[in-house]
């Protein structure tokens, strides 16, 4: 293999990482709430305005600055479960889906009006410095926050496995029924559970502020890019968002250097008709 | 009535110097209103992307547009713009087209997207009224046969020949030539536009380095890691670069990142380079780039008094092509309605062949346009970016300074 051909795998490896982690909270909160957040990708481009902002204004690293932003989203998120979408949770799909698809474009036109059309990047002192891994030239940037990104799915899944609360948000995924046999308040799990999908969310919004820029059009695109990572990875499965994330991170990479880079999007696109008609549970979902 | 013959006026005569008189004032009263018309300011339709992906470069052209009104008033041509934004769509630009011309639009100006300029063009087709082209480099537009299409700028084979023949110049003055290059470009309409036209020039125009690669992105992609990857494992040591918006800035930062140090990034015409937000985001790695494109002569006095109105109403923003060109294109529309004596499209289009206009704001000889409503005397240059300004450096009669080739490696720049 070529040294640049490695380089560019470790790109796509290193992006993908914190494209898994946005996917990440779009799994946590099917696999719980069974609600599809339409709004994933505005709700993420919002996180990347603000990781925008604090830079602009208090002159705040995306980096220092991702707790406050997860913890914004985290609100929102639970004010949003709390608020509008739990009338919403036993309503039928289509029904969601015109929720969340009409919170969305609020939230794109939103940020067109208050931040306008043009594109916002976060330029940090070290935006430009890598690392020499022997042969390897590594992106010092992707590399902080692709290790960010992995942390925090780390902590997440720590999360689920050992704390009461994130034992107590499996039982109502597990066995709802059940759940509220047990005396669970399931509407304050939830909407604890949309508020982590949505703190992970704002935390992979920081992080992405530092890889790309953010227009009013980011949102929907990366709706796009995380519903294919977790149709890809299993829907429900926090493995599978990591394993999908990475998995298209890659393989756009590979499209581009070895069809054309112009044709590197529709190669995922392609990856998720493939799972959906080999494995249409994903590669890490249970089978229905 | 019968047999009876009156000294009245009956009423069959009547009516017959009735419309002999009506006539007369009607030929009168189109004289006066003629000459009323050509006083009223002329109503211009101004189309730009003002949102969208093009957003940054549609508002440079209408900060241009905004100091037109102002200059044209001294000179004796009243223009009144009605500006509509395309939102960075095709089917946007259309429909505003025919808004403005339904909401009277004498002319219609724009629209700086190639394939949006090709279906304004049509709508303006459709509805016999000019449209004066701004800024536009797709060559179908002047092949289609339109009538009333008139466009003062340059095609992509145009801009590629000359900016390929400025790099020799550069290579003959410094007196460094690179060994080989590659070529990266956006694949929207005017990238691919380019594309052909270097394809098709290149090998015509004895250029002393081979074209290794070419390499199209998408303009949109979150990231373009990938294309600059491939553009350095060719080992070129030139760079040439059609960005169309943004992807410039995404493309400097990967190379800075990948360490892929050319001898100089070059763009043989086209849009990026030489804004203030490639300036703002890279800092020092935005030097040295340079653009062959057409540009505003320092030295007219015309120009000198668009430098003069601009910088007063925006002193923070800078002063480039597409502020010239707006202008450019306003005052084609606003003399040839002054040499018509009206403001009716129909009398404005029977103007407009006629146009020879020798004092203007852009480096190359008088607007002239041909009869496929081309202006054919359009003159590139080079501008090369130092310390966050771009200056011209090529033709040497209208040079601000001296071309630096090869640039200084990204991490000699202090």
């Amino acid at each position: 293999m070529s040294i640049d051909l490695a380089n560019q795998i470790l790109t796509g490896l290193l992006t993908g990482l914190v494209y898994s982690l946005m996917a990440l909270g779009l799994s946590v909160i099917f696999g719980v709430v069974r609600v599809v957040n339409f709004a994933h990708g505005e709700m993420t481009a919002l996180a990347m305005y603000a990781a925008w902002a604090l830079f602009t204004w208090l002159e705040l690293d995306p980096l220092v600055g991702m707790p406050l932003i997860a913890l914004m989203l985290f609100v929102l998120g639970y004010i949003m479960q709390r608020g509008l979408i739990d009338a919403f949770v036993s309503k039928p799909e289509h029904i969601q889906f015109i929720l969340l698809v009409a919170i969305a474009i609020i939230m794109v036109n939103g940020s067109l009006l208050t931040f306008g059309p043009d594109a916002h990047g976060v330029q940090v002192s070290y935006g430009f410095d890598t690392y020499e891994v022997g042969p390897l030239l590594v992106d010092k940037v992707r590399l902080l926050a692709a290790a960010a990104a992995l942390g925090i799915s780390g902590l997440l899944m720590l999360f689920f496995r050992r704390t009461m609360t994130g034992k107590a948000i499996r039982a109502c995924a597990d066995n709802l029924v059940g759940a509220k046999v047990i005396g669970l308040n399931v509407k304050q799990l939830y909407a604890v559970t949309f508020g982590i999908g949505a703190a992970c969310v704002g935390a992979a919004g920081a992080l992405l502020s530092l890889l790309i820029d953010v227009m009013p059009s980011t949102g929907p695109e990366l709706t796009m890019l995380a519903f294919i990572i977790v149709i890809v990875g299993g829907l429900g499965s926090m493995g599978g968002a990591l394993l999908g994330g990475m998995l298209i991170g890659v393989s756009e990479v590979l499209a581009g250097y070895f069809l054309m880079p112009s044709m590197k999007g529709m190669f995922s696109f392609a990856i998720l008709i493939l799972i959906l008609v080999l494995r249409p549970q994903g590669l890490m979902g249970a089978r229905k | 009535m019968s047999g009876h013959s009156s000294p009245m006026v009956n009423r069959r005569d009547f009516l017959a110097a009735g419309a002999a008189g009506a006539a007369v004032l009607g030929l009168g009263d189109r004289g006066l209103s003629g000459r009323a018309q050509a006083a009223q300011p002329l109503k211009i339709g101004l189309l730009l992307p003002l949102s969208g992906g093009l957003a940054r470069e549609g508002q440079s052209c209408k900060r241009g547009a905004d100091v037109t009104p102002g200059l044209l008033a001294d000179m004796g041509m009243p223009v009144q713009l009605m500006i509509a934004d395309t939102e960075t769509n095709i089917d946007t630009a259309r429909t505003r087209a025919e808004k403005l011309i339904a909401d009277g639009a004498q002319v219609l100006i724009g629209a700086f997207d190639s394939a949006h300029t090709l279906a304004v063009a049509q709508v303006c087709e459709q509805r016999g009224v000019p449209l004066v082209i701004n800024i536009a480099a797709a060559p179908n537009i002047t092949e289609q046969g339109f009538k009333t299409v008139f466009r003062n700028f340059p095609t992509a084979p145009k801009l590629v020949s000359e900016g390929l023949a400025l790099m020799k110049d550069v290579f003959k003055i410094t007196g460094t030539t690179p060994t080989k290059a590659v070529f990266l470009h956006n694949n929207d309409t005017f990238g691919t536009a380019m594309a052909g036209a270097v394809n098709k020039l290149f090998p015509t125009l004895d250029m002393p380095f081979p074209l290794v690669e070419t390499i199209a992105y998408d303009g949109n992609a979150r990231d373009l890691a990938v294309e600059v990857g491939k553009a350095k494992a060719t080992g070129a040591d030139l760079v040439l670069l059609v960005p169309h918006g943004d992807d410039c800035i995404r493309v400097i930062r990967e190379m800075v990142k990948q360490r892929f140090e050319p001898k100089a990034v070059v763009s043989p015409g086209s849009p990026g380079m030489y804004e203030v937000q490639f300036y703002k985001t890279l800092g020092k790695y935005s030097d040295y780039c340079m653009t062959n494109l057409p540009w505003i002569n320092p030295k007219t006095a015309m120009s000198q008094a668009l430098l003069k109105a601009f910088s007063k109403a925006y002193p923070d923003a800078l002063f480039e092509m597409n502020i010239g060109y707006t202008f450019e294109a306003i005052l084609i529309a606003a003399d040839a309605a002054k040499r018509a004596g009206s403001t009716d499209p129909k009398a404005i289009l029977a103007a407009l062949p006629a146009t020879n206009i020798a004092e203007h704001v852009m480096i190359g000889g008088p607007i002239v346009f041909d009869a496929k409503g081309q202006n054919t005397n359009t003159r590139s240059a080079t501008i090369q970016n130092f310390g966050g300004k771009p200056l011209v450096v090529l033709p040497s009669d209208v040079a601000e300074a001296k071309p630096v080739f090869p640039a200084p490696g990204w991490q000699q720049r202090g």
